[in-house]
């Protein structure tokens, strides 16, 4: 019974949203910068018998452009500054910008710059692009949804996996898993 | 040549005095590696090698644990006549302790890591995931017993570096049988 309520109430969302989110797409059209205030880059690395290891980069920089009519030729460029890695214990974030992992003092800057952005549904998307981490590039993909679209202000939620080996921090495995999940908000503001 | 696995009523048989050896090395061994792990600028490395201080530490303490138990359900030979009276009842006192800092040192350091709230697991050889000690994490906690690692370790060494002079004044000093018995086994005939 409360499940055929539930299902009718999704069955009905479904419907709802797409219809509003088309047009959200096409009205995004435009440059936006990424705005720190209303964005947040985190990510999750899992361990060995359960649980896992949670940080965040505070400081980073970005610019989304959503091409008008043509989604596939929207561009977004992401910086990330390592130094800003936080994880609520100072040792870890120590650890972290040491030439253990990031090198933070000879690779200040972690970049992503999209190469192809392919439209998933009505408000999703994949975004392919390059990272470049402590001087590698490799090709990398990340899922963007549509979070909100109000006046000038663009909000995705986006989502991926990185495997850090490659880019050579692969120190703690595997008492730390090799995929880095990222979960971010990104807030952009147009202009 | 038959050599004896179990103690004679006179002699070492060789599974004594291979766990002995085997301990040895790895319990001086474990001393240099905290010594150095601790004082290494690259911090990938400190942190690779304090991964193989744990494996490590755990081995011993599963060789240990053996030997315990071999030594209780084993014959051990008296100290050869020659030993003078302070010494007879001094050694027993100085293998005591000796074995209680094999035990006490694994464990202070098991403690450590349980209660850090660093929270790194231990996986002994990259194996398996071994539990944490039902401790309390917090800072104090973790400071208390890496000082008390600290301690067993500094003084658990100075024990050896005296039970090493003893063991070498009994062969080129008293040039007794003492270093000798320990080294090769008894070939069940004694
Ligand atoms: C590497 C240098 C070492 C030398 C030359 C050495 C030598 C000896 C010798 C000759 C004995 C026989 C004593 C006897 O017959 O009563 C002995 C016994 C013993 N050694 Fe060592 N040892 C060394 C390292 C160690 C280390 C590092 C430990 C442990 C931390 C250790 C723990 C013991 C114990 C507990 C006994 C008594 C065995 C028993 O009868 O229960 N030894 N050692
Ligand atoms: C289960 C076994 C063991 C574990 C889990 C363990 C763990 C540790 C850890 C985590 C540290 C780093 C402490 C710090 O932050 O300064 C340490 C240091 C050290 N450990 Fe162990 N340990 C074990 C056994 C041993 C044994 C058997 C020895 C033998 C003597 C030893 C000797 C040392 C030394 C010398 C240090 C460096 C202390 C200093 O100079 O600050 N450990 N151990």
């Amino acid at each position: 019974m409360h499940a055929r309520i539930l299902g009718f109430a999704a069955f009905a969302a479904c419907l709802a949203v797409p219809a509003a989110a088309a047009v959200a797409l096409s009205d995004a059209a435009g440059s936006y910068t990424v705005s720190p205030a209303g964005s947040s880059i985190h990510f999750t690395i899992g361990k060995a018998g359960g649980g896992g290891f949670d940080g965040a980069f505070a400081r980073f920089k970005g610019t989304i452009r959503i091409d008008n009519g043509d989604v596939g030729r929207s561009k977004v460029d992401l910086t990330i500054y390592p130094e800003s890695v936080g994880t609520g214990q100072s040792r870890i974030d120590a650890f972290l910008r040491s030439d253990a992992v990031f090198d933070a003092a000879n690779s200040p800057e972690i970049q992503f710059r999209s190469t192809s952005v392919t439209r998933t549904g009505d408000t999703s998307a994949l975004v392919t692009g390059r990272l470049t981490a402590r001087g590698k590039t490799f090709a990398e993909k990340f899922t963007a949804e549509l979070d909100g679209l109000k006046g000038g202000t663009i909000k995705f939620h986006v989502t991926g996996k990185v495997l850090r080996s490659r880019y050579g921090m692969d120190v703690g495995t595997p008492l730390y898993s090799n995929v880095v999940d990222f979960d971010m908000t990104l807030t952009g503001k147009r202009g | 040549m038959q050599t004896s696995i179990t103690n004679t009523p006179t002699r070492y048989g060789w599974a004594t005095i291979l766990l002995h050896w085997l301990i040895g090395v790895l319990f001086i061994g474990q001393f240099a590696l905290g010594f150095i792990m601790v004082r290494l600028t690259s911090q990938r490395t400190a942190f690779e090698l304090i991964q193989l201080h744990k494996s490590l530490g755990f081995l011993l303490l599963g060789l240990i644990t053996l030997r315990i138990a071999w030594r209780i359900g084993n014959a051990t030979p008296p100290l050869p006549a020659s030993v003078g009276a302070l010494e007879r009842r001094t050694a027993p006192l100085a293998h005591l302790a000796l074995y209680a800092f094999q035990i006490a040192l694994p464990l202070s350091g098991w403690a450590l890591v349980s209660v850090s709230t660093l929270e790194i697991p231990t996986m002994p050889f990259d194996l398996f995931v071994m539990p944490n000690l039902p401790l309390a994490e917090s800072d104090a906690a973790e400071s208390f017993w890496a000082a008390a690692h600290w301690y067993l370790a500094y003084v658990g060494i100075a024990l050896v570096a005296l039970h090493v002079a003893a063991a070498l004044r009994h062969h080129f000093v008293l040039r007794d049988s003492v270093l000798t018995r320990m080294i090769t086994p008894s070939s069940g005939g004694e």
